[in-house]
């Protein structure tokens, strides 16, 4: 689904991906850990495709195609989703128009036609009680005056509407407490299928304990420096990041 | 500058010429203002000896005023001499569907979602008998006519219902009150009368729209609007069919007078021509629109959406001379390319206990400039008076200008003003958010906006909200990326 080739970008003349490998299949979970300013939200990023992200080197090819050459809407129309480490607050736009027209551009790019009212407002309430979202938080304006973790859940809840093929959650356990975290971390597994896959972007060890990823990755100066399953989330948890760094200087003085 | 003579020797060759009645011809009066222009005008009109003079006095005042020098713009010169100040019945060209009309012009239309039927009469399509806007209009004004409800031209009111006209024009906005003013008095072409008996409820949105016998009087229009005691009265002006008129210069007057327990809501929405991307062309909008809260616990209301005019320069006020009265503005003025927005409200608050509330939504783009410029100012019996001012201003990109000149006067100790104002930008992250959830910049940007404007685009009457959205999608398409 995902293959990311040695992928290198800069952000205001800064390297800050060094060469990424990684490739993500259909059905797949990866997670990727990390101390902090090691890349993992630029990732990201790149990979959505902010504006403000220069990629230098490398290639990334989505479902077949070159995401590199797709605007960011285009990148979602095709079904990569991000779940934002800071939601963004859109002052009167109500939640609901707002999903109304993701939606809508989503399904023409399929060339399909927008959902009537009526369809709409099922899948809506299908979604809400799928992931618990709170029903007030849908006519609300987008994200205004919504707590953290009411902000996480929303873009969980948007994450269950718009159905996308590749999800990445950059650091969606941050800011929530565990009682969130578990309603988060429920709804993502509800979503879970053969048919599309995850990145989580964490810190802790933490989030994995309720979604079990398949594979984990350690990105550490801009590069993956060790990959494994889920069994080297633990190892982290219990050793901390530092034997990596570490291991990751000295390959570095040996090439 | 020609004689009496030759003026009137000109008007009778060219009524010889050309006839008052073709389809396709005007009846126009040589360019230049004088004493005589207006005598004309009065005449052509057969109007009533106290109007004329009325005109006069108006005219008198025009002379000896200057144009004013405290807006935050460069007023470009205007030469009063050049401009022809009697001009139609003018037909507007006819076509026999709309296939003949201006693709560009349908694509607008279509973009803002008019009516077909709608569609025609803008654009002057001779409209179907049966399905026409005329017979809808038909039926309406006899519903009205049952009702007491008078809603007319203003040139009908004054034969009509003289009584009620010499009574009511100029005591909102004095044939003096400004120099567009005095202009406007003086040589007014023609515009719409509206009264509300007691006790009446107006059943529907009068819009100028659907105002039989319609000329084309844009450029020096003047609206009278009378809510007798108790009634409620909504009324529209304009559309959001972009308007283009030769005519540069627009100085119309709108008069309310509320009385006792009394509602007028008015709601513009403004698109005229707004000049091309270097500011060339575009049309002076310079209006005075004042109301009065005349008896106690009157109200009225006052909802504008600007998007056209290379200037627009107008402060749509209320005096709130009765006790308990409210008066309201609710503005979004967008500038874009060259286009200036001197706007805003004032609030006159001289009765016991009387409220106001400004909300006020500035857009700006390209070299746009946009100023907001209210006066809220508590007379010394205005006891408990109340005043919430809002005030924000939203720039796109970097090049465009928001500015905000509040006025507050108070000589009442009683009383409460509030003033809060913002200026935001379009943060690329909001956009980004938007643009990750697949809505492409353009879009992203017209939601954002309508977010911004909500609180004055709900006071619109529910259809003309939704053009107004689009609308507003519509005039900042191409601002962003």
């Amino acid at each position: 689904m995902l293959t990311i080739k040695n992928l290198h970008a800069e952000v205001e003349e800064k390297q800050i991906l060094k060469g990424i490998n990684l490739s993500v299949n259909a059905g797949e979970v990866h997670a990727i850990m990390g101390p902090n300013g090691s890349g993992k939200s630029s990732l990201a990023s790149v990979l959505a495709g902010r504006e403000n992200y220069q990629v230098t080197q490398g290639e990334v090819f989505f479902s077949g195609l070159n995401l590199l050459d797709m605007s960011p809407e285009v990148r979602a129309r095709e079904g990569l989703f991000l779940a934002f480490q800071y939601p963004i607050e859109i002052p009167g736009v109500s939640n609901i128009n707002f999903l109304k027209t993701a939606l809508a551009e989503i399904r023409a790019h399929k060339g399909l036609p927008p959902l009537d009212a009526k369809e709409f407002l099922r899948l809506s309430r299908e979604k809400q009680k799928l992931v618990e979202f709170d029903a007030q938080l849908v006519n609300r304006s987008l994200n205004e005056g919504f707590s953290g973790g009411e902000k996480k859940r929303n873009e969980i809840f948007q994450l269950a509407m718009l159905e996308p093929k590749l999800s990445i959650l950059d650091e969606t356990d941050s800011g929530l407490d565990i009682d969130a975290l578990r309603i988060v971390s429920k709804g993502v597994n509800k979503l879970r299928s053969e048919n599309n896959a995850f990145i989580i972007i964490t810190h802790y060890q933490r989030l994995l304990e309720y979604i079990v990823p398949d594979f984990v990755h350690v990105l550490y100066d801009g590069r993956i420096v060790k990959s494994g399953t889920k069994e080297l989330a633990l190892e982290l948890e219990e050793k901390g990041y530092d034997w990596l760094k570490e291991e990751a200087r000295e390959k570095a003085t040996t090439i | 500058m020609p004689n009496d003579n030759e003026i009137i020797d000109n008007i009778a060759n060219k009524e010889y010429e050309f006839g008052f009645v073709t389809d396709i011809e005007m009846d126009i009066l040589p360019a230049g203002l004088n004493e005589n222009t207006i005598r004309y005008i009065s005449e052509k009109k057969k109007e009533p000896e106290w109007l004329l003079n009325w005109r006069l006095k108006g005219f008198q005042a025009f002379q000896k005023q200057k144009l004013p020098e405290w807006q935050n713009f460069q007023l470009p010169p205007i030469d009063f001499q050049k401009i022809s100040y009697y001009a139609a019945p003018r037909n507007k060209k006819k076509y026999n569907s709309l296939d003949e009309v201006d693709p560009e012009l349908l694509a607008t239309f279509e973009k803002l979602g008019i009516p077909l039927s709608e569609q025609k009469a803008l654009t002057g399509v001779a409209v179907d008998a049966v399905f026409d806007s005329i017979s809808i209009a038909t039926t309406y004004k006899d519903k009205l006519k049952e009702l007491g409800i008078i809603f007319c031209s203003f040139g009908e009111a004054v034969q009509e219902h003289p009584e009620l006209v010499q009574k009511y024009v100029g005591s909102v906005v004095p044939h003096s009150d400004n120099i567009f003013a005095a202009l406007n008095a003086s040589v007014f072409s023609d515009g719409s009368f509206v009264y509300i008996p007691k006790g009446v409820r107006c059943p529907m949105e009068l819009s100028t729209y659907f105002r039989i016998n319609t000329e084309n009087t844009g450029q020096f229009e003047r609206t009278l609007i009378i809510a007798d005691e108790g009634s409620y009265v909504s009324y529209l002006e304009g559309c959001t069919a972009p308007m283009r008129d030769e005519n540069q210069l627009h100085a119309a007057v709108v008069e309310l007078v509320a009385l006792e327990n009394a509602e007028i809501k008015y709601s513009t929405v403004q698109n005229w021509y707004p000049g091309d991307k270097d500011g060339k062309g575009g049309i002076y909008n310079f209006v005075t629109k004042r109301g009065i809260c005349k008896g106690a616990n009157a109200k009225i209301s006052w909802t504008q959406v600007e998007t056209g005019s290379a200037i627009t320069w107008k402060y749509p006020s209320v005096i709130l001379q009765g006790d308990n009265s409210t008066g309201e503005f609710y503005s979004v003025a967008v500038t874009r390319n060259r286009q200036i927005a001197d706007t805003g409200t004032k609030m006159y608050h001289i009765g016991r206990n009387t409220r106001s509330r400004i909300i006020s939504k500035g857009i700006s783009a390209g070299h746009g400039n946009n100023s907001y410029r209210g006066l809220v100012q508590i007379g010394p019996k205005a006891d408990q008076a109340r005043n919430f001012t809002q005030c924000d201003s939203l720039l796109i990109g970097d090049q465009c200008g928001a500015h905000t000149f509040p006025y507050i006067e108070s000589k009442n100790n009683t009383a409460t003003v509030e003033h809060e104002a913002t200026t935001s930008k379009i943060g690329e992250d909001q956009i980004f958010y938007l643009n990750q959830r697949g809505i492409d910049s353009e879009k992203a940007v017209a939601l954002i906006i309508n977010g911004y404007a909500k609180e004055v685009l709900n006071q619109l009457p529910m259809e003309f909200a939704v053009e107004a959205q689009k609308l507003l999608s519509i005039t900042l398409e191409g601002s962003v990326g």
